[in-house]
């Protein structure tokens, strides 16, 4: 399938304007990124836990899906679609059904990475067809920025403040791609909306699987990162180059790392353009910033490691 | 109506259901093992690997996911059932409201078991009673006969578009669940008509009319609506029920409705019982009639929608009523919940019986013929008088 710009654009918007995202929303554009993946000759039945998304594109009685779409409730998006999966195959091979579709959960790191991890790990591990997409915001925006299992260490939300005895939150987030890959399924990557060609390519093998397949998108928040909101595609771009958040993919269990930068930027050049990190550059929370360009230093050499590449 | 039967079998209530199944032949079915309903999901397992039905089975990792799935599944068009109990019951409770909600037709067989703590396996109605308000149809079984014709009515009850609500079948853990019993199986075919195909109003899988499940409702939407409709179709629910049995009369002999009565044309008094606990209080009810005692009883098959102006009117002869409860309700000594809108239902009734609660079997307790006989003594007395001594009382409880 072609990544080409001329044919991309000539692809019918799946989720269509009018919703009511913020602008410069980056979960909006993860959507469509992803979505031009998808083949052109399948329905699609897409599935959101409660969030930013759910709440802003089905405002009753409207919808911006130009597809099939359920919300159940927050924990549950990847059980849901299993249930909507098996219908599927139990109607195709009864032969009460000829169309071919494909399912496809598009959920907040809330509901990934936390609550619903445990319907996400049972999903996959029985096998479902379905794309399970992280539009990955780093905190719990639908409720006003509070701290998920996705934030980063010194990032201030509403429930990690600093204060006089905080920097933040104190614990590294935890590693959700590698959770899941874990899990043996047949395709799992990371990508970010502001390296649109790669998450196209990545979303095409996606589809492609047949079982599971996880995309962890990084998709930010202008509103949860406090940064102006024209510069949400650039952090996500920034966050690449800093190597913050590495670009891989793991196909039937190899790994590839799929951009390497050019030259590998300070964190500091991240984090610096985010009020959540604005309190890091004072004096007493040096350490912390040092601490931070540690371990993602440590987890980019642990990625291209494991990607084969060398040191 | 005399019916030629395929087959009686000697049969735990668990396997019945699991054959009801076999012969409903659902799309999907989404289950999670929990004492006592374990055997409804290996049994139906069984029955999937050797290939019986076309259901896609689907081996969640919990009962949240189970109801998740289920509600995915009907949504999609498909016939789905689950199963579970107690605690499993208890993790579902959002999805339970969700399912109910989007007026999702599913059916789930609940294998009454008490709530923790402290932790205990056995029989009480503490489980489903949390689930009353949660807009699911919930039907009392009182053996495994009626688990299994239940569960067959149920499917034609949930789908029927005057209702699109979900369906709990309730029946006793381990007194139902796995003692064994004798029961009258309907042929395959019989079966396979009565429950037909499952026709959805709408369904995900429509290329041509795309849904949006469980869309967002705000502050100024229709929320309030939804829910009014939802209460209609519980009301709407009533008549199918009768009308569903009477449909499932002629495929059976078996007779169902809302309620069964026994000896109520005459009664002075009646009891009011559901679920297994209702086989001995009829022994006894029996045995003080042959006495010449006009003992009446009602046996309470729907316990939602609740059928309160057809209990008023069955119950208007009588001066006492003594409802036998198998949960309570924790309000701080108002006994139990179906004793609770029975009184409330008789509340502008000019008319009103001596009404006095019997709470019972809590964790499995063993309802013994010896305490019904005593229970029994108690009314009678209490019928005498007129008066009650103690509205509220523990039956088998040690004091």
């Amino acid at each position: 399938m072609s990544t080409k710009l001329k044919d991309l654009v000539k692809k019918e918007d799946v989720l269509t304007s009018g919703h009511r995202l913020c602008a410069g929303c980056g979960a909006p554009i993860a959507v469509r990124q992803i979505l031009m993946g998808a083949p052109d000759d399948v329905e699609l039945v897409v599935a959101n836990p409660t969030g930013c998304l759910e709440v802003s594109t089905t405002i009753y009685p409207y919808s911006s899906w130009n597809a099939s779409y359920i919300h159940c409730a927050f924990e549950n998006a990847a059980s849901t679609i299993s249930g909507s999966e098996a219908a599927y195959r139990s109607l195709k091979k009864q032969g009460k059904l000829d169309d071919d579709y494909r399912f496809v959960v598009f959920g907040g790191d809330g509901g990934t990475y936390d609550i619903g991890l445990q319907a996400l790990s049972g999903a996959l591990e029985r096998g479902h067809r379905m794309v399970y997409v992280c539009y990955n915001n780093e905190a719990y925006m639908n409720t006003g920025i509070q701290r998920s299992g996705a934030t980063l260490k010194g990032s201030w939300t509403t429930t990690s403040p600093h204060g006089k005895e905080s920097y933040g939150k104190t614990e590294n987030r935890k590693d959700l791609t590698g959770i899941v890959a874990a899990h043996n399924i047949p395709y799992v990557a990371q990508a970010s909306i502001g390296n649109w060609r790669d998450v196209v390519k990545k979303a095409q093998k996606a589809f492609d699987a047949d079982g599971p397949s996880f995309i962890n998108i990084l998709a930010p928040c202008h509103r949860g990162w406090r940064y102006p909101m024209e510069k949400t595609v650039d952090l996500a771009r920034l966050a690449v180059q800093t190597c913050v958040w590495p670009l891989y993919e793991i196909e039937n269990g190899e790994w590839n790392l799929t951009t390497k930068p050019k030259e590998k930027k300070p964190v500091e050049e991240y984090l610096k353009q985010q009020g959540r990190f604005a309190h890091l550059f004072k004096e007493e929370n040096q350490e912390v910033l040092k601490s931070i360009q540690e371990y993602v230093d440590k987890e980019w050499e642990r990625i291209k490691r494991l990607s084969g590449e060398k040191e | 109506m005399a019916v030629k039967n395929s087959k009686t079998v000697a049969i735990v209530g668990n396997e019945a259901v699991a054959e009801a199944m076999r012969q409903i032949n659902p799309d999907v079915v989404a289950a999670y093992p929990i004492t006592p309903q374990t055997d409804i999901v290996q049994a139906f397992s069984a029955i999937a690997a050797d290939g019986l039905v076309d259901t896609e089975l689907v081996n969640v990792e919990s009962e949240h996911s189970a109801m998740s799935a289920c509600i995915g599944a009907a949504s999609s068009g498909a016939r789905v059932m689950t199963a579970t109990c107690s605690q499993g019951l208890g993790l579902m409770w959002e999805l339970l409201y969700i399912a109910s909600g989007l007026r999702l037709p599913i059916v789930m067989p609940n294998v009454n078991r008490t709530m923790s703590a402290p932790i205990n396996i056995h029989c009480d109605h503490s489980d489903s009673m949390g689930a009353r308000d949660s807009g699911w149809i919930q039907l009392f079984s009182e053996n495994a006969q009626e688990a299994y014709d239940n569960i067959i009515q149920a499917v034609r009850i949930s789908e029927h578009p005057d209702v699109y609500l979900p369906v709990m079948v309730l029946m006793d853990g381990f007194i139902i669940s796995h003692a064994v019993d004798r029961m009258d199986m309907i042929e395959d075919e019989k079966v396979k008509n009565f429950a037909g195909e499952r026709s959805a109003p709408f369904t995900m899988l429509d290329p041509n009319n795309p849904a949006c499940v469980g869309a967002f409702d705000t502050l100024h939407g229709y929320f309030f609506e939804f829910k009014r409709q939802q209460e209609e179709a519980m009301a709407n629910a009533l008549p199918v029920i009768k009308n569903v049995a009477n449909e499932f009369e002629k495929i059976s002999g078996r007779s169902y409705g809302l309620f069964e009565t026994l000896g109520m044309e005459d009664a002075e008094f009646a009891v009011i019982a559901q679920g297994s606990g209702a086989g001995t209080i009829r022994h006894q009810i029996e045995c003080l009639r042959s006495n010449g005692i006009r003992a009446g009883m009602i046996k309470l098959r729907s316990f939602r929608p609740f059928p309160a102006e057809e209990l008023i009117e069955a119950l208007s002869g009588v001066k006492t009523v003594a409802v036998f409860d198998r949960s309570t309700t924790f309000a701080g000594g108002m006994g139990g919940p179906v004793f609770n809108e029975l009184r409330s239902s008789f509340y502008e009734q000019e008319n009103k019986p001596l009404m006095v609660n019997y709470v019972y079997g809590l964790g499995g307790r063993d309802l013994s013929v010896e305490l019904v006989k005593k229970a029994m003594e108690e009314i009678l007395a209490m019928n005498s008088s007129g008066k009650a001594e103690q509205k509220i009382n523990y039956l088998g409880l040690r004091e």
